[in-house]
């Protein structure tokens, strides 16, 4: 293991320490079984790739929660990692921290490329404005800020990337309609960003094409086969910003399981379009998420 | 590229409501929960798994057990479809003052959950339940 990996192991210890000392002791699970969805690539509670209005982990109104997740998805020539975790406070607001590696793999090995992988780290927040993804006649709303930083900026500097740090913006609205597909309930979600992101950021931020903001679209829905699984499909738009490769937008369809109220499995198809040159980045996403 | 992904998206769906409406169930959920049996059977075990659930039990603990199994089988048996009329106080004339939390109406509703799950009601029929008590969080939870 290479002392990079150690430092970004130890990091991730010591965020998940102050995490769980963070919880005031009113840790608690008053709020039902996979409302808390799962953990999204960017490190808030969500699907795979969409962020959700829900919050992490399960606590109810007057209890807290902490959640920490590992994502790995394998796209053919590249590999991207993701670790993180998150607090939510009174089923209000959620803070989290997120670790991205994206493994360059085939294209190092084509452009013989002096790195192999871009890191960038996501320290996210959300505030629920209202609603309540169960009982409420209005969906759960919630606006909330992905704050990044690629660390490894000299390559995506030298295709047209502007900058190594931006700032997204995003309002989501989440319904579960109670019995609502043939006696199911199904997941509604929408989300709506602002993002100057390039592969949401692992390519740096604005390009040589387009440099300012994109309002993007990005749409879940899911259908609860019992209380402990579900089966949905995402969408998430993308702005395409360097002129030297196309970035398309980005899909899954998954399945995750929520045995108990600690631990859920997605796993998923992701098709992630052309990445830096590389076309039909497609393959399998796998996410275990741990709730306290 | 975009259009194959919408239709991709839409094959997924169609695929999962495909799945979903194999087996349609239009009977109530009351007829599918046993009908009067069925019910006063899940109203028993919900009453025992309430008793024995440390996060909510004391809530109960002056409440007139008969009083509630008869008023909890008449709204359960009304709400699922069946030919009862539910008599007992309002929902929020009954909570009011008790300080019923979010995470407590949360418990009781895990704790119908699992004993419809334990009684193999069909998840329909669960389901459409759920839905008609819901509404009824806006008047239990408060101060």
């Amino acid at each position: 293991m290479s002392a990079r990996a150690v430092r970004s192991l130890v990091r991730f210890a010591v965020a998940i320490a102050a995490a769980l000392l963070a919880l005031p002791a009113a840790a608690g699970d008053g709020r039902l079984l996979a409302t808390g969805g799962a953990s999204q690539i960017e490190g808030a509670a969500g699907g795979g790739l969409v962020p959700w209005a829900v919050l992490s982990g399960y606590g109810s109104d007057g209890q807290n929660g902490a959640t920490a997740f590992a994502t790995h998805v394998d796209s053919g020539d590249y590999a991207l990692d993701a670790l993180g975790v998150a607090v939510t406070l009174r089923n209000r607001v959620e803070f989290s921290y997120t670790r991205q590696r994206f493994d360059l793999g085939e294209l190092q090995h084509r452009l013989s490329l002096p790195v192999g992988a871009f890191r960038q780290d996501v320290i996210g927040a959300k505030v629920r404005l209202g609603g309540d993804l169960v009982y409420t006649a209005m969906p759960q709303i919630a606006i909330g800020v992905q704050r990044k930083r690629q660390l490894d900026f000299d390559i995506p500097r030298a295709v047209g990337a502007r900058g190594d740090r931006g700032t997204d913006i995003y309002l989501a609205v989440t319904k579960l309609y109670l019995a609502g597909l043939s006696g199911h309930h199904l997941l509604v979600n929408a989300t709506l960003r602002s993002t100057d992101a390039n592969q949401a950021g692992l390519l740096g931020f604005g390009g040589d094409r387009k440099s300012g903001r994109s309002l993007v679209l990005e749409g879940s829905a899911a259908v609860m086969l019992n209380p402990r699984w579900a089966l949905g499909v995402e969408y998430r738009q993308k702005p395409d910003n360097l002129r030297f490769a196309r970035e398309d937008d980005w899909k899954d369809a998954f399945v995750a399981w929520f045995p108990n109220k600690h631990l859920s499995l997605v796993g998923a198809y992701a098709d992630l379009g052309s990445i830096a040159t590389l076309e039909r980045q497609r393959g399998v996403y796998l996410s275990l998420q741990a709730a306290y | 590229m975009r259009r194959a992904a919408a239709i991709g998206i839409v094959l997924a769906l169609a695929l999962v409501a495909g799945c979903a409406t194999r087996r349609p169930d239009e009977a109530t959920p009351y007829a599918q929960m046993g009908g009067q049996d069925g019910v006063t059977a899940i109203v028993d075990d919900l009453l025992v798994k309430i008793s024995d659930d440390a996060r909510i039990n004391a809530k109960f603990a002056n409440a007139n057990i008969v009083r509630l199994r008869e008023k909890l089988i008449e709204q359960i048996c009304a709400e699922a479809g069946g030919p009862c009329v539910y008599t007992g106080l309002g929902m929020h004339e009954a909570h009011a003052g008790h300080g019923i939390g979010a995470a407590d109406f949360n418990a009781l509703v895990e704790d119908l959950i699992e004993v419809m799950e334990a009684r193999r009601v069909p998840i329909g029929a669960q389901n459409r339940l759920l839905k008609r008590l819901a509404p009824m969080y806006g008047e239990v939870v408060g101060p």
